[in-house]
């Protein structure tokens, strides 16, 4: 318990440290002020940033939705981490296991013509099916040679992403009268319902439900770890796969089965963004989301409640940022940095510890550590 | 030389390791320092040894205090260790492994390896150990690669050398010839610390004897003045059963049997060379040897954890030869592993997951798919409090219990079911008296209850107590099935060593 507690407030002091941090960057990059000696000025280019960063992640309801648009793949795909890492594997293929999930989907959003409550269901099973059966390629290999998963996946990777890209380009899948690579839209009956179509028709209000279906994998996640054989049998392959061996857990299968869930998880990811927001697949479908998900998963320490608020956090400061960029002259990379930070202090509790002078807890270097093997 | 720790007190976050300590140590006398795992034993040698520094207490040498800010200080002071675990580059011959970072050096600094040679055979004949200085360390017994340790100590000029558990990884003739290095030492005026738990070695060699617990020296004594039970008594607390107390066995129906079992390593050596033995229902048997002589392959293919190369294993008149971990539970064998951190527990998980580990697929824990963890926490607390397992909160991590509760949480899970067979590997390794008492009684509880158990210890007066059969492990082969009431622990000992006793009555 207090172990739990003790991990959470070096969390939030890492968050506390990069925003900081990022305060100092903002402050001194603001060179026209500070090079007319206007301290002030650069002071209150520092406010009006922050306030935008928070106004364009909670400050209306567009704010919220486009947070919740964000934070839904970053979700699923942190997923994807947090419960390969439970299972002591290191996914680094959510991009890969995302694109395949996408290109099921997609495949059966316009390829059948279905009432929308079998057609929605169906395109995103296809998806967890899709990213699952990719997912379990480097589980496998890892079972019957011994690679390493890391290498695998992030070699998988690069095959998903040519595979997208030439499978845009076939007949099957391409939009006609276009060139590049674009697929064709999904039939309307397997759009992902807008989160607030309730209120009219507002095209500012991007949110879908695969937020939903985000909400629920967390829950499946967490059913999987506390409730069930499999989570057990994962969670101890995990911690010691010797001990696993031992207990009798076949744990080649199982590192099969994790990957495969985890898999299955992304391949939802690649699914809500095609079905949910853009409604066809192009080349880009995937974006950095795959990665982005590994600090998700490494800032939620692979727990769910701690995916799905840092998964939240991302997907905030992902809006914010956007509404800083109008509001001031940071740009939005200022985003791209603050993350990176958020990450470091994260892997390097130490030097959170100097910063807030924390004493006497030897241990927590060990613990944090723990935290992201497991 | 005499040199002295006064009143030294080293804390660590939660814990004072050692607490107002005080003893002394003069050139010419071996002092035995004795305790369980976890008395401060370690961390009070660190400190002699300028590893760690101390809260409060003082160091002094022939009555002049003195501070050590590294290892490095203290051998400059005339301080050896020789390490339970030995540092040495196995592919180097004696001679570069003993002058390693003070090597001798010749004109433009090559090393001279002439010079290095004859150093070796100087402390060597000196102290009488009978080194080769070219020999290749790989290829030495580990009582050779001790002797190493001892002459790179000795070249360093130490007057006082620490030796920390020497006798673990030694077979019984092995410890005979340390003990007399131990006599040529103190001979030539050099000072002892040795570091033990057990009795019988320190009453051997010992001058004086200190005992510590909870990081408090509990009793100072000389072995003309003590014997065993009192040491333990001192060690643990309060009286111990020394001796495991048991009828003599009724051995029934065969339940486990191997046959010509043989187990090769993927580089083709042959590690289970055509094992062939029986377990009867209500009899231990024990397996004596020296590490590493194929007992931890032995198990491991008897649960099946390896693949046999050759030969069977029959549970109950069944061959399980091909069966899985899982079904040999199932079919009715308990194991408990050789290294209860690695392979027994899953140490980050809580005492209650630790508890089901091998049976979470129990109908009594699980329906298939969902895990009863109800059922689960209810038998757990049964087994805490059946087993003596000492925590507050069975939902703590395993990492926080000692080493013998943890093996308790081992036995307490493997025992409490109902079981034909039980494989014990090292059971009883690394945990206080107290611990080894009380897992050796429940062990005799189960034979009584009419299991077979296998017994796998490198102690062997471990197995020697238990057991009411002693077969001896040596390369791979069962070289002596012997009884223990009538065979001499020298005798098994030269079985272990893999000579045969010449004047064995037949």
């Amino acid at each position: 318990m207090s172990e739990t507690l003790k991990s959470l407030r070096f969390t939030l002091l890492a968050v506390v440290a990069a925003l900081v941090v990022s305060a100092f960057i903002i402050v001194i990059t603001d060179i026209e002020a500070l090079g007319n000696g206007d301290f002030g000025t650069a002071l209150s280019t520092l406010r009006t940033a922050y306030w935008g960063l928070f106004k364009g992640a909670f400050g209306s309801l567009r704010a919220i939705s486009n947070t919740i648009t964000g934070a839904t793949p970053l979700l699923l795909a942190g997923l994807a981490v947090s419960s390969a890492f439970k299972a002591g594997l290191f996914n680094i293929g959510a991009t890969g296991q995302m694109l395949a999930g996408a290109m099921t989907g997609l495949w059966v959003g316009f390829a059948f013509q279905l009432p929308p409550l079998i057609h929605v269901p169906l395109a995103l099973i296809a998806s967890a099916i899709g990213g699952a059966l990719f997912g379990a390629i480097p589980g496998a290999l890892k079972a019957r040679t011994g690679a390493h998963e890391v290498i695998t996946t992030i070699m998988l990777n690069g095959i998903a992403s040519f595979t997208v890209l030439w499978l845009l380009k076939t007949e099957a899948f391409k939009r006609e009268g276009r060139d590049d690579a674009i697929s064709k839209f999904v039939e309307e009956s397997a759009r992902l319902p807008r989160l607030f179509g309730f209120m009219g028709k507002r095209i500012d209000l991007l949110a879908h439900s695969g937020f939903i279906v985000a909400l629920l994998a967390t829950a499946v996640f967490w059913w999987l770890l506390r409730k069930t054989t499999l989570g057990f049998e994962m969670q101890a392959t995990g911690f010691n796969q010797e001990a696993a061996k031992y207990a009798g857990m076949r744990t080649k299968s199982l590192m099969v089965v994790s990957m495969a869930i985890a898999g299955s998880f992304a391949g939802l990811a690649g699914g809500s963004e095609v079905l949910g927001l853009y409604g066809y697949a192009s080349a880009t479908v995937a974006g950095d989301i795959g990665f982005d998900a590994i600090a998700v998963a490494l800032l939620g320490r692979s727990t769910p409640i701690g995916t799905l608020v840092a998964a939240i956090l991302f997907g905030a400061l992902q809006a914010g940022g956007r509404q800083m960029q109008v509001d001031t002259d940071v740009p939005i990379d200022l985003i791209i940095v603050l993350r990176a930070l958020i990450v470091m202090f994260i892997a390097a509790p130490l030097l959170v510890k100097a910063m807030f002078r924390i004493k006497g807890e030897a241990k927590s270097f060990g613990q944090t550590f723990r935290g992201w093997g497991g | 030389m005499r040199f002295e720790l006064r009143g030294i007190t080293k804390r660590f976050p939660g814990i004072v390791a050692n607490d107002d300590v005080s003893l002394s140590i003069s050139t010419g006398e071996v002092l035995a320092l004795i305790g369980e795992n976890g008395a401060g034993k370690s961390t009070l040698m660190n400190v002699l040894y300028g590893i760690y520094r101390p809260d409060e207490g003082e160091l002094m040498v022939d009555g002049k205090p003195i501070h050590f800010s590294s290892p490095a200080d203290a051998i400059a002071a005339g301080i050896g260790m020789v390490h339970q675990h030995f540092m040495l580059v196995p592919v180097m011959t004696v001679a570069e492994n003993v002058v390693l970072g003070v090597e001798p050096t010749g004109r433009l600094g090559s090393l001279d390896i002439a010079e290095a040679r004859r150093m070796v055979r100087e402390v060597s004949d000196k102290y009488k150990l009978e080194l080769d200085p070219d020999a290749v360390i790989e290829d030495l017994p580990v009582g050779v690669r001790q002797r190493v340790e001892i002459v790179k100590v000795l070249m360093r000029d130490a007057q006082i050398v620490v030796f920390d558990e020497p006798t673990a990884v030694l077979t019984p003739s092995e410890i005979l010839e340390f003990f007399e290095i131990v006599r040529t030492l103190v001979g030539a005026g050099r000072g002892v610390i040795f570091i033990t738990h057990k009795l019988k070695e320190a009453l051997t060699i010992a001058d004086r004897i200190n005992v510590l617990r909870r990081g408090k020296v509990v009793g100072e004594t000389a072995p003309s003045a003590t014997n065993e039970d009192e040491i333990a008594e001192m060690m643990v607390g309060r009286a111990v059963q020394l001796v495991v107390d048991k009828h003599s066995a009724k051995p029934g129906d065969v339940m486990l049997a191997v046959r010509d079992l043989t187990v090769v390593e993927p580089d083709g050596r042959t590690v289970v060379d055509g094992v062939s033995f029986e377990v009867r229902r209500g009899e231990i048997v024990g397996v004596a040897g020296v590490q590493g002589n194929g007992q931890t392959e032995l198990v491991e293919a008897i649960a099946g954890l390896r693949r046999a190369a050759g030969g069977s294993v029959t549970l109950a008149g069944r061959d399980i030869t091909g069966d899985s971990p899982r079904e040999r539970h199932v079919a009715g064998m308990a194991h408990i592993p050789e290294d209860r951190q690695k392979q027994g527990l899953v140490v980050d998980m809580s005492i209650v997951e630790n508890l089901v580990l091998t049976r979470y697929h129990d109908p009594e824990f699980s329906s298939g798919v969902r895990m009863n963890w109800a059922g689960a926490k209810e038998k757990a607390a049964a087994m805490v409090a059946a087993y003596d397992i000492r925590t507050t909160d069975p939902s703590q991590a395993a990492s926080t219990l000692s080493g013998g509760n943890q093996q308790k949480v081992i036995v307490a899970r493997e025992l409490s079911r109902d079981i034909k067979v039980a494989v014990a590997a090292q059971p009883t390794r690394g945990i206080d008296v107290g611990s080894i008492e009380y897992v050796h009684a429940q062990m005799v509880k189960e034979r009584d209850n009419g299991v077979a158990m296998l017994v796998v210890s490198t102690e062997l007066d471990e197995v020697m107590a238990l057991s009411d059969r002693v077969l001896v492990m040596y390369r791979g082969k069962i070289v002596a099935d012997l009884d223990p009431r009538t065979v001499s622990h020298m005798d098994v000992g030269l079985y272990m060593a893999g000579s045969r006793p010449t004047a064995v009555s037949s």
